[in-house]
């Protein structure tokens, strides 16, 4: 047997010092006795290594990463353990990775309770007034593994700008604004026996705990009864238990009592909840009046209606699908992509966006969730005609000559549910109300298309569209839609 | 108005603060108080809950309101206007002092603030960011801070709010526009989503470009969140949850909470006073799981169950599970990510370990047990190299075998 003695508790470099020479001569995990700090001499006598022959050897920076770790273990074993998986690495080095392994498996949950310690000291260590007024506190904490040197650091970073020190039964870290530094084991009695604001911290501590819904064992699978005689707050939970099915009685028996004064004095904004906006007589009115609209169930998902926008008493009306995504986050119409290519071909055309009504058939986005994204979903027959009301409303209230339809569901909507694109596009049609409708393609089919030179076609022709509406508008009606000049007459 | 202590006004506005269940401080930007002269951290990471309350409930924070003097008369809350709870509120630096000395002792990882509304949205929404400021521009505090967006307020107070706030968060409050008609007369759904919408705008805006030099301004770096009350109405899981995926899809939460209706002090007579369904919230809790990270969709959660509500004796994905048997037994050894995910039992740290053995040696019974928290949950659905459960599979009573025993089924 060899005996191998580690008197630093978690310190890697002295491991791996300390294992290297049993390592290179390949000794047998089972021959080797490990005593850890203060641990009495075995009677059995110390071998002496073999001479001779040492092989090279070379672990995974992984492992010497979970070796950092789990040395903090308080487990005696883990030098067994550790030993016998650096050994073990030297002729299966994909070791690490084998994850159903039985030495692996117990590496990973040894791993799992130091981390799980130290994450617990960040949580329950409760810092002490020591001088207030010059922010010096302190703290005793029992850590269930060697695991006050890896977390100290932390305190440090957080508590940068405060004196503190945390005593454990092992070792006591020290923070002086500047420096860490370690020292020995401490007493409990060493901190403050008490700090105001304890009782302070236990009033809220009463106050957040709802007693209707107790669920003792999920409490005391995250703060284990071990942790509770250093923690202020602990002291009350067995009353609050106690007290809380007689509170949750209570509350249900005790029932409503009769409004306060101030809450009859408080008059609740009761708009009147037509849904409906049937009298409304101006675009600002229909505007508000639309975010209350219910006539289809697309209000349930949608962030907002997006109504329409654009010059109030314009000549030309356009009128697309829905709002998309970005519409739909913003209220507004055609700020999406589609709306970013509307605008440059309206430029391309030289039309002034600025001096039409930009609106849409539908005022709600209609989608499917996908995970983090929305997936457009065209309108159906019943949401487009149900929209038709405040469609109606834009064109009474706007007064256009001219309507443009992008796409077949503004076109359906407009001109009734036989409209398609491809025969109508081109030319202008009268509707009853005297408006005179022109037909294109809605700018996302354009963003559709995976074609390079289809697409190219297509968006060619849908700004041959938009000139035919800019010079009809000028001709027919003699009003212009186009950019000014720069540097014209007004 | 008669003086009361500050004891006695945390205990009011702490209780009045804890039916919203957020506890989170995880997942925020790296920072630390040396740079701002102050005291205080955040990181990427997972949070601290550093106490934990007998309701299970883990505490991070220092939960509070502002002010539970309101003028809304939202039936479900105890600070509704007609409720008859004593009102106080407290000061701007009373809420600033009390986070940094609960902080210094770290008791916290920093303060939740919400508020009853008083005056009007952006009052109220005024107040709650001149605390954020304080503790960060006064006190260069860095410890993670959490505001409530009060819908319907400015957007430049929103702003602010996410300059100095890690998250924010709007409460959707109940699962249909209708039933929050019905219980807040004075809140309206489409603008708590204008308000998410809000925040997701300038969440994006504030995110970091990497083709450009010049970095915007975080905005929120711990994303927003939101909560539904569940059991106050008669809405079924499965509404709830196709309003969950709604709400993941358009504006980037971060999580939806659920929050099982409870009965609360001097509550109004048109809410149920039944017992807190606390299972059902907790099976909420899993189907969410499944949406976000396992690859489920809402629908085909709760189809074919009985009017759309979740199994509350089994595990979700265990019941959909049983109701698909056709897809199983999966082979441990072939299958793909997604039907490993699909699995009974296997979570996703179990998937991960399992495909990494497969490539160095085939699977056997005893290396999945190894690998995963409970086999006997995961055993009638695998195929392994020494296994296949056969007719097992097909057993009418393998529901009733895999219920949990008596002792478990109690949340006690």
């Amino acid at each position: 047997m060899y005996r191998v003695r580690l008197e630093t508790r978690n310190d890697l470099a002295i491991w791996r010092e300390t294992v290297r020479p049993l390592l290179e001569a390949r000794i047998a995990p089972d021959r080797i006795a490990w005593l850890g700090a203060g641990d009495a001499e075995p009677l059995f006598a110390e071998e002496v290594l073999p001479a001779g022959r040492r092989e090279p050897i070379g672990v995974p920076r992984a492992f010497l990463a979970a070796a950092e770790t789990v040395l903090c273990h308080a487990d005696a074993r883990r030098f067994d353990l550790l030993y016998r998986i650096a050994l073990r690495l030297q002729r299966e080095r994909d070791l690490l990775s084998v994850a159903s392994d039985p030495d692996i498996v117990r590496l990973g949950s040894m791993e799992k309770a130091v981390r799980r310690d130290s994450h617990k000291m960040k949580a329950f260590v409760r810092f002490r007034a020591v001088d207030e007024g010059n922010a010096r506190f302190a703290a005793w904490f029992e850590p269930e593994h060697f695991t006050l040197e890896r977390t100290a650091p932390f305190f440090a970073e957080r508590f940068s700008g405060m004196e503190w020190a945390i005593l454990t039964p092992y070792r006591s870290a020290f923070w002086d604004r500047h420096r860490l530094v370690f020292g020995e084991g401490a007493r409990k009695t060493d901190v403050p026996a008490q700090d105001a604001l304890e009782d302070v911290w236990r009033t809220y501590f009463a106050a957040i705990f709802n007693p209707a819904r107790l669920k003792i064992r999920a409490m005391t699978a995250e703060m284990p009864r071990k942790y509770w005689r250093n923690l202020p707050e602990a002291e009350i939970i067995a009353p609050l238990i106690r007290s809380a099915q007689i509170r949750e009685a209570e509350m249900i028996a005790t029932g409503a009592s009769s409004p306060p004064v101030r809450h009859v004095r408080h008059r609740a904004r009761h708009e009147a909840e037509t849904g409906g906006g049937e009298d409304v007589t101006s675009l600002s009115a229909a505007r508000a009046a639309v975010q209350a609209c219910t006539r289809c169930p697309l209000y349930q998902d949608a962030t907002q209606a997006v109504f329409g926008a654009g010059a109030a008493y314009a000549r030309v009306m356009m009128v697309g699908e829905q709002p998309g995504d970005s519409e739909d986050l913003a209220g507004k119409p055609f700020v999406g992509p589609a709306g970013k290519l509307f605008d440059a071909v309206l430029e391309e055309v030289r039309i002034d966006r600025r001096k039409l009504y930009v609106t849409n058939a539908v005022k709600h986005f209609k989608f499917v969730p996908r995970g983090k994204r929305r997936l457009h979903q065209t309108p159906n027959a019943g949401e487009v005609s149900a929209c038709r009301f405040w469609l109606d409303r834009e064109i009474a209230l706007v007064k256009p000559a001219v309507i443009v339809a992008l796409g077949a569901t503004a076109a359906k909507s407009l001109l009734g549910s036989g409209a398609t694109i491809s025969k109508l596009r081109g030319a202008p049609i009268e509707r009853e109300d005297g408006t005179v409708v022109f037909v294109t393609v809605h700018p996302s089919y354009l963003l559709r298309l995976p074609d390079r030179d289809k697409a190219a076609a297509e968006r060619a022709a849908f700004a041959r569209d938009l000139a035919l509406i800019r010079d009809h508008a000028e001709s027919e009606l003699g009003h212009s839609v186009a950019l000014d000049r720069p540097g014209a007459d007004p | 108005m008669v003086q009361i202590s500050l004891k006695r006004k945390l205990a009011i506005l702490s209780d009045a603060a804890k039916y919203d269940a957020s506890c989170a401080s995880s997942g925020s930007e790296r920072r630390t108080g040396k740079a701002s002269g102050g005291i205080g951290s955040t990181g990427p990471g997972s949070g601290i809950c550093h106490s934990y309350a007998p309701d299970g409930r883990c505490i991070s924070l220092l939960k509070i309101l502002l002010t539970n003097f309101c003028i809304y008369d939202c039936v479900y809350c105890v600070n509704r206007s007609s409720s008859n709870v004593e009102r106080t509120r407290f000061s701007v630096a009373e809420v600033v002092a009390l986070t940094l000395d609960f902080y210094k002792r770290n008791y916290i990882e920093g303060l939740f603030l919400s508020s009853g509304i008083i005056r009007a949205p952006d009052y109220t929404m005024e107040e709650m960011v001149r605390v954020a400021r304080s503790l960060r521009e006064e006190h260069g505090f860095a410890g993670y801070i959490h505001l409530k967006v009060i819908p319907n307020a400015a957007p430049d107070l929103l702003e602010m709010a996410g300059r100095f706030a890690d998250r924010l968060s709007t409460n959707i409050e109940m699962p249909t526009d209708e039933g929050l008609g019905r219980f807040a007369p004075e809140k309206r759904a489409g603008e708590i989503r204008t308000a998410m919408a809000r925040v997701r705008t300038n969440w994006e805006e504030g995110q970091p470009d990497r083709a450009s030099r010049a970095q915007p301004q975080p905005f929120a770096p711990a994303g927003q969140s939101t909560q539904m009350i569940v059991g106050a109405d008669a809405s079924a899981d499965s509404t709830i949850l196709s309003r969950s995926a709604a709400l993941y899809a358009g504006y980037g939460l971060k999580r939806v909470y659920y929050s099982a209706f409870s009965p609360i002090p001097d509550a109004s007579a048109r809410l149920p006073i039944a017992k807190p369904p606390l299972m059902r919230e907790h099976r909420l809790y899993q189907a969410d799981w499944l949406m976000r990270f396992y690859g489920f969709e809402a629908g085909e959660i709760t189809a074919g169950n009985e009017n759309g509500m979740l199994d509350l004796a089994i595990d979700p994905k265990l019941a959909w599970a049983l109701n698909r048997r056709g897809r199983f037994p999966v082979d441990v050894n072939r299958a793909e990510k997604a039907q490993l995910l699909r699995v009974p039992g296997l979570g996703l740290r179990a998937v991960d370990k399992i495909i990494a053995t497969r490539r160095h040696h085939s699977l056997r019974l005893a290396d999945v047990a190894r690998l995963c928290a409970s086999l006997e949950k995961v055993r009638p659905f695998i195929q392994a190299v020494d296994w296949t459960p056969g007719k097992r599979l097909d057993a009418q009573d393998l529901r009733a075998r895999m219920l949990p025993g008596p002792a478990q089924l109690s949340l006690f």
